[in-house]
Formats: structure tokens, sequence, C-alpha cells
């Protein structure tokens, strides 16, 4: 189930039965005033990575902190790995993990400190081992027991990201994850987010205002606007249903309102 | 699930309690033990206040104790409910300064992302609490038995059911500051660092209750500290352990410490209507 949908409509059958990573059935989220969500649905397969595309106050990030369960929606459902958040959050909460800019690692503490405390929270087995292997991967050892405040903002982020991975999640969250690092680094991030996904058949949900990211990583996007899904599809059917050559032509249009049609192939 | 539900959803999530990891609790105590061994200042502060106030009420003591017979025959009542009072007073600092720490550090989201229930988040703010209390108060009855010769300890037992009583009340406090600055962002610090002085007067510290008047007593015993405060003069004034006010106080702070953390899940689940768990700051 895809799209914007009635959020009266009463929740199917297939609601519970389905295996779906996440399914986000008329979630709506109502801030006094202001509908940041506005009935959207979705369902991501498992071991798929979905970019979550559009401009501020799109709804991007209230949609993902609903499904982690930070906020409560107004009505709707979201169910993770079968399980309905946040009624059921103790069941999948050490499946998953996240990164957002909106978060911060204690500054004090060395990066080792931080992944101890974070792998003892997630109960991780082998820690020890877990942490050489994560430092290794993201190349952390020459600042690991640095303290995270004295860190540079690429040191920071793939410290934010070794936390995220720390669990082996099933499924990843990342809000923003290439936010303020030099194109090489980001580079370097994604290479390891497509080499994690591969190998665990994680399922990755992804918002960003990088284009290119986009493009390079996920195999399905959803263009959100002012709380609503505009499109839903692969990059290229997108790109090809707005007759464009890259998902930021696109996504000026949608911004902007340059539809001219587009929307009658959306599915 | 819809953002309605009110108290019937927090008794839920009350239920969803049971299973309690030590691990997490311990990790979290981890936490705050890296940080507060990574900051001088930090210590710094925790022994600083409590060593001015002895020393500052043991001379107070000592020169009234020369001037008057009263206070000679009771002697140790004014530095004794100094120590007790910063019992209570440290016990909900150590509680709530650990919780704004995660404030302070963006940290918060992190955490309620992660496995650890409330409950468990709760109890390690607590053991928190013991530790940084233990930092500050140690030294503070250390001073006031070389300086002033009062040796707290020498209360035996009934510091016991002082400290207890104390740490109980300086928790449910702390529990429930901490649900409103969780609620309502950095902008209700100030309530962290106020609060207990509101119960200040009430709780008859430094004075017996009878010196209030008629209906403000009914409020004054209504505090579990009050029953402490009168239990450490009748210790020290008439040698006499009162078991009865112990008892009472310890009803009434049981009570106090189901409703703090009904109150705390109440304003988590308020929290996470209102989206303030991603906003975080004032």
């Amino acid at each position: 189930m895809t799209g914007n949908d009635d959020a009266s409509s009463p929740p199917t059958v297939a609601d519970h039965i389905s295996s779906a990573a996440i399914e986000v059935a008329r979630l709506v989220k109502v801030y006094k005033q202001t509908r940041a969500v506005d009935g959207i649905s979705f369902s991501l397969p498992r071991g798929s990575i979905t970019g979550l595309l559009g401009g501020n106050g799109a709804g991007k990030t209230t949609t993902i902190a609903m499904i982690m369960g930070l906020v409560l929606p107004t009505s709707g459902r979201v169910r993770v790995l079968g399980h309905r958040m946040p009624e059921d959050s103790a069941a999948v909460l050490g499946r998953m993990n996240f990164e957002s800019p909106y978060v911060d690692m204690p500054m004090r503490l060395t990066v080792r400190q931080n992944l101890t405390i974070f792998g003892k929270l997630y109960a991780v087995r082998h820690l020890a081992d877990r942490i050489a292997k994560l430092a290794d991967d993201l190349d952390l050892n020459d600042f690991i027991d640095r303290a995270n405040g004295k860190l540079s903002a690429g040191q920071k982020t793939r410290v934010a990201l070794a936390k995220a991975l720390i669990n082996q999640p099933e499924l990843l969250l990342l809000d923003e994850p290439t936010a303020s690092l030099d194109p090489d680094t980001a580079d370097w991030v994604r290479g390891h987010l497509e080499r994690y996904r591969k190998d665990n058949n994680a399922t990755i949900l992804l918002a960003s205002h990088n284009m290119l990211e986009v493009e390079r990583l996920c195999d399905r996007v959803i263009i959100m606007k002012r709380g609503r899904i505009e499109d839903d599809d692969t990059p290229d059917a997108i790109m090809a249903r707005y007759n464009r050559t890259t998902l930021e032509e696109v996504f000026l249009d949608v911004a902007r309102g340059r539809v001219n049609g587009a929307k009658e192939g959306a599915r | 699930m819809t953002a309605s539900g009110g108290a019937g959803a927090t008794m839920t999530e009350l239920s969803l309690h049971r299973r309690i990891s030590v691990q997490r609790i311990g990790a979290m105590i981890l936490r705050y033990w890296y940080l507060l061994m990574s900051s001088w200042p930090r210590l710094l502060e925790l022994l600083y206040w409590p060593a001015l106030q002895i020393i500052t009420w043991g001379f107070l003591q000592l020169y009234i104790a020369q001037n008057a017979n009263f206070f000679a025959r009771a002697g140790g009542t004014l530095i004794g409910a100094v120590i007790l009072w910063d019992i209570l007073f440290r016990g909900q600092l150590g509680f709530s300064i650990s919780f704004l720490e995660e404030m302070w550090a963006r940290n918060l989201g992190n955490l309620m992302m992660s496995p650890l229930k409330p409950i468990e988040f709760l109890l390690s703010l607590m053991a928190m609490s013991l530790i940084r209390l233990a930092i500050g108060v140690i030294p503070m009855t250390l001073l006031a038995l070389i300086f002033f010769h009062f040796n707290v300890y020498g209360l035996g037992l009934p510091l016991i059911a002082f400290f207890c009583n104390l740490i109980f009340t300086s928790w449910s406090v702390g529990i429930f500051v901490s649900g409103l600055v969780l609620r309502n962002g950095l902008g209700a610090e100030s309530i962290v660092w106020t609060l207990m002085f509101g119960i200040m007067p009430l709780a008859c510290i430094y004075y017996p209750v009878s010196v209030l008047p008629g209906w403000l007593q009914y409020v004054a015993w209504s505090l579990p500290p009050t029953y402490v405060f009168e239990g450490m003069r009748a210790l020290l004034i008439e040698n006499t352990f009162r078991t009865d006010l112990m008892l009472e106080a310890l009803a009434i702070n049981a009570g106090l410490l189901v409703a703090s953390f009904w109150a705390f899940l109440a304003l988590l689940r308020s929290a996470r209507k209102h989206g303030s768990l991603l906003a975080g700051g004032e």
C-alpha cells in the first residue's frame, strides 16, 4: 500500500500479517494547527534501500520519528519488523538503529567509551570485537580514544554511523547521514552503507536532501511535500515520469509545483 | 497507535517494565561515571557546596552553643540538620543533573531509541544520585567530625532510617522534575534547581513543626522530610528514636514514588505526543 489515504479508514487484516520491514498505514501527525504528516501509507520490503525526499517541512523527520516511536501519531498505524510501534517497541528497538542530526553522542566521552555504552545498551555480544571491527571498517582507530567533542564533523559522522551499526541492525533509519561531510568522506560513507545492506540484507530508510546520494543508493524513492506523498517509485521511473535526467530536477519540479501531468503515471 | 490513551496507556507502559535489564542499568551508570571522571569541575562542584555549608553552619552552631544552654544541650541539631538537608537536596540534584546531562548532550533521542526502558533509565539515575551523594556528603560528614566534633554516624541505626526516607523523597522530586524537563525542554531547567527550596520552610529543617501556624502544620506533615527532621531532634534532644515518625514517612514516600513514576511516564508520553523528544532545547 502506498500513497495518501483517508485517515478514517479502518486498518485491514493485511496490516497485521505482512512481513515487510516497515509498514505505515494512513499515518497522520497534527501539531496544533499544522498537519505535519497527512495520511501517508507505504510499505518497505526487507533488504531494500528507500530514499525519503522532500523540502524542509515536508514531514520526513516527523515520519521517521514516528517509525522510531519518538513521536506518537495523531492517527494511523506503524509496524516495524512485524511489530506495532510504539506499543511493541521493546520487541524491535534492539533490532533497529538510527542516525540523525537531531541527536549527538556525549561530547566528553571518548569514541570507545560511547560505543561501549551503546553496545551494552543493545546487549551486543563480544562487544570489544565488535567495536574493533567497526573501528577498522569506519576508519576510527586514529581517534577512538579521543573525546567525541574534539572530533571534526566528518569524524563525528563516522562515529554516529558506528553507533548506528553497533548492534548490526536489521533496520537502519538515517536522517541526512552525509550532511556536513566533504564529498570524499560522503562518498566513502555511501559505499559503506551499500556494503552493509548487501552483507546483512538490512533495510535502510534514508531521508536526504542530497539527490545524487539517493540516486546512487536507493532502489526506491518516496517524495513528500506538505506532509503528503507526492510520488513513490524507483528513481529511474520517477525521472522518466517527470521527463527529467536527474532526481534534483524532479525535486525542483515538485518543490515548485511544475508537475505538468507527470503525476498521471504515478502509482 | 494513536496519541490518545492517557492514563490507561500509561498504566500499560507501567506493565511493560517487568523485565528489567541490569546490564542496561549498568551501562548508564558507566556512562555517568565516565563523565564524572572526565571532568574535574563536575567533581569539584560535588565537594564544594557541601563543604562550604558544613563549615558555615558548624561555626554558627559553635557560637550559639557558647551562648545558649538549650543549644549546648541539644548539641548537633544544626549541624545534623545541615547534613540531613544536604542528603535531601543533593540526592535530588544528583538525580536531576544526571538527567540534565542527557539533555545538554542532546543524547536523549539516542537513549529513547535504544532498548533502554524508562524504569531502567530512572533506576540508573537513582544509582547515580547515591554515587554523587557519597562523593559530596561523606567528606562533609568527616569535616563535621574533625572541626565540630559532630559524628553523624554516631546516630547509629536511626541514621539509616533518616537517610532512606530523605533519599526516597529526593528521588520522587527528581523523577517528577525530570519529567517536566523532558516534556517542556531546557526552558524548565530552573525547576530542577529551585523546587526543593520550595519545601524547605515547610519541612521544618531547623525548627520544630510546632512553631508553624496550625493550618500550615497539616501541610508540613504531608512532607516526609518533616518527619525525619522531627525525628532527628527527638533523637538528639530527648535521646528518643521515633519509629512511628519513620514509618509514617516511609508510607508517604511510597505513595510519592509511585505518583512521581506515573507522572514521569505521563510526561514522557506527552513529550512523544508533542514531539519534544526531537526538539530538546528551550
